[in-house]
């Protein structure tokens, strides 16, 4: 108030001194800190950094980016030497001085994996596989998700029991089992352990063998029962359950129906969770060695998935047994085909990893 | 008076039924829908899942035996005798699956799921301040979630077995080296000149020989906890900092009750991982009886497995649940 009145009393007293601060508040303000007198720059940084407070935090800085920097480094440090130790010879492997740095750089693990283990076919094939399972999953598991977190159903907790339980299981525990299952498929009760016969035994049909074929995988993943999946539906569950329910009783009022209102109101909002758990549920699925190695016995010899490549050594770059160094040559190779493996992983969360962290970032996950 | 007592009483008392009856119709039909949406996960249990657990209780029952000339397995009942072959002690020829790995697994777990829960709290709060080079460092720390799977165990397991040791950090995770041993005689020293007891000193020496694999087993850890930071409200902190709070209290006031839900998601999270991830030992030594002794015998040794896994987690989740706090109380 007083600011603005000074104007006008000076207004009327001097006119010619008024022309400049009657223009602007901007040239208002300059006169009004003229009449200051400024601290001088030495006094004013002194308060401003010469205090304990700034000297903590100062070093509590420091040794966070120290910790931080400790933590990436030991989680990155096995990728250096596996990408040093891909370059080196079986020389450089079994000399104690060549640490990091080979002393005859050579392609030639890179080479003979790729020519000798069937590299491109099989990544071709474990990328085809696990885009469609990771997609499978991923959608099933956000319908699984949602229905058990909007709908107070009879039986909710108890699926959400079993969704836990499958979780817990260990997956070695069912190998026997899922592999007596999977190797004669039948609807229903194929056990002949409780002496029913199936749906297809009751037709007349033998059952089915679907080891070594994509359906047990398929159906595992379409079934929300595949690695991890139950981790997925509880993160869906708990993330539809922070979405608030109004948004649907809105659109019931406005006589959409229950699928209708999921597909047009809630799906478009859970795009970066359905991305976050697509991306998990792809990486788990390309480097799971168990399903891999479970309903893909190597027919002949042959692989099928990136995971089974990795026990073989190609037979052009192989020491003799018995040499020196036989075993760590060995492993450097194996870390290499390893290395092989989760190189197209990183580049594919290298594009998508803003996302992933966005997706785990909105989901409001909360207890 | 009275009448005004009389009138309010039979007022609220028909208004609750009413609004009770609404309510069901809706979440009748809307319950009907709920079924649609699991309908996936119905099929899949009904036709997958339970006949596979049903057969596999079946098989820790009874033993298989091959008769080439005919091509069938032959299955036979056999009561308890796998169970009994496979937890029965050594002494008695049986194979000691208590004694010689459940202790030592569940020692592990002891060492093991206590640092990784309170290091990916320390890191979510870290990585959800604001610093420099924040992005950088997420990326890094989430690396694991992606990458450290069964394979990467898996080719660990085989370095570890022949011992390579490229860098320091490569040896870190097989056999302690000069530099980490002589770092465990300083804590040890110190341990003992504070006079605490030589449990605590194992405890601290175990996890500084095992923080490689600390590390790479909180990623997923991390990104809950790091969901569950943000999902403080940044009014709570404001609020504080107004009342003066330092942000040690803010921490302990604040933060700490407001994840305390995400921290016993993330036990219990840790627990399930660490029992079935391949390198741990005893589903090592499942999977080696497997194709050792027989199929029925690491199924029987996997079932108890269960059950005691299964008791763990209750157990933590009953004692940790008196402790969390949860904001929402409806």
């Amino acid at each position: 108030m007083d600011e603005k009145l000074m104007p006008i009393e000076k207004g009327k007293k001097a006119k010619p001194e008024k022309l400049k601060p009657a223009n602007e508040g901007k040239k208002k303000n300059v006169k009004i800190k003229a009449d200051f007198e400024r601290t001088s720059w030495i006094k004013r940084n002194s308060i401003k950094y010469l205090r304990w407070n700034f000297f903590f935090s100062v070093i509590f800085r420091f040794f966070r980016f120290m910790l931080l920097l400790g933590g990436a480094f030991v989680i990155l440090l096995p990728f250096f030497t596996m990408i040093a130790g891909s370059f080196m010879t079986h020389a450089d492997v079994v000399d104690i001085t060549v640490r990091m740095i080979p002393r005859y750089p050579t392609l030639a693990t890179y080479s003979a994996i790729i020519a000798e283990n069937n590299f491109f076919p099989i990544l071709g094939m474990t990328a085809l596989i696990s885009f469609l399972a990771a997609f499978f999953q991923m959608a099933v598991c956000c319908l699984i998700g949602y229905g058990l977190a909007k709908f107070k159903f009879r039986g909710n907790g108890l699926i959400m029991a079993a969704v836990i339980v499958s979780l817990i299981i260990p997956h070695e525990m069912l190998r026997l089992s899922m592999q007596n299952h999977m190797g004669g498929f039948d609807l229903l009760w194929d056990l002949g352990l409780l002496g029913a016969p199936g749906i297809l035994g009751l037709v007349g049909a033998s059952p089915l063998n679907l080891m070594n074929t994509y359906a047990p995988l398929m159906m595992l993943s379409l079934t929300g029962l595949g690695f991890k999946n139950g981790l997925f539906i509880f993160i869906f569950r708990q993330y539809f359950k922070g979405v608030p329910d109004e948004l649907e009783e809105s659109a019931y009022i406005d006589g959409s129906g229950v699928l209708r209102t999921f597909f047009k109101v809630i799906l478009p909002l859970s795009v970066p969770m359905m991305i976050t758990v697509f991306l998990l549920s792809f990486s788990w699925q390309w480097t799971d060695e168990f399903y891999a190695r479970l309903f893909f016995r190597q027919v002949a010899g042959q692989a099928r998935l990136l995971p089974d490549i990795i026990a073989r050594i190609p037979a052009s770059i192989a020491v003799q047994t018995g040499t020196g160094g036989e075993e760590l040559f060995h492993a450097t190779i194996r870390n290499t085909t390893g290395l092989m493996i989760i190189i197209p992983l990183v580049i594919i969360y290298l594009f998508f990893q803003r996302k992933l962290i966005q997706g785990i970032e909105r989901s409001g996950i909360t207890g | 008076m009275a009448e005004l007592v009389k009138e309010s009483v039979p007022k609220t008392k028909p208004k609750a039924p009413q609004r009770k009856r609404k309510s069901k119709s809706l979440e009748k039909i809307k319950s009907r829908s709920g079924w649609l949406f699991i309908l996936p996960l119905l099929i899949g249990l009904i036709f997958i899942y339970v006949p596979i657990l049903v057969n596999s209780i079946n098989f820790s029952f009874s033993s298989i035996r091959h008769v080439a000339a005919e091509g069938v397995n032959e299955v036979t009942n056999v009561g308890f005798r796998n169970y009994v072959t496979a937890l029965g002690s050594t002494e008695d020829g049986n194979l000691g699956f208590i004694e010689n790995h459940l202790v030592s697994g569940l020692r592990q777990l002891a060492f093991t799921i206590p640092p990784v829960v309170v290091f990916s709290l320390f890191i979510a709060v870290l990585l959800n301040q604001k610093m420099m080079g924040r992005a950088a460092f997420r990326a890094i720390y989430f690396v694991p979630v992606i990458i450290a799977t069964g394979l990467m165990d898996t080719l660990a397991q085989g370095n570890i077995m022949v011992g390579v040791a490229y860098g320091d950090g490569g040896s870190a995770m097989a056999e302690p080296t000069a530099a980490s041993a002589i770092v465990g005689w300083q804590v040890e020293a110190l341990f003992q000149i504070m006079a605490i007891g030589d449990f605590m000193t194992d405890f601290v020496i175990e996890i500084m020989g095992a923080i490689f694999d600390i590390i790479n087993r909180s990623g997923v850890q991390i990104l809950i906890f790091l969901a569950g930071l943000q999902a403080i409200p940044a009014e709570v902190y404001e609020s504080c900092r107004m009342d003066g709070a330092t942000s040690w209290e803010t921490f302990w006031k604040i933060t700490f009750p407001m994840i305390s839900p995400m921290i016993l998601v993330n036990t219990v999270y840790s627990i399930i991982d660490f029992f079935t991830a391949s390198n741990n030992t005893i589903m090592g030594e499942i999977s080696r009886t497997f194709y050792a002794e027989g199929a029925t015998i690491a199924t029987a040794m996997g079932w108890f497995y269960l059950l005691v896994i299964g008791l763990i987690i209750m157990l933590v989740m009953g004692v940790m649940s008196a402790f969390v706090f949860y904001q929402r109380r409806d």
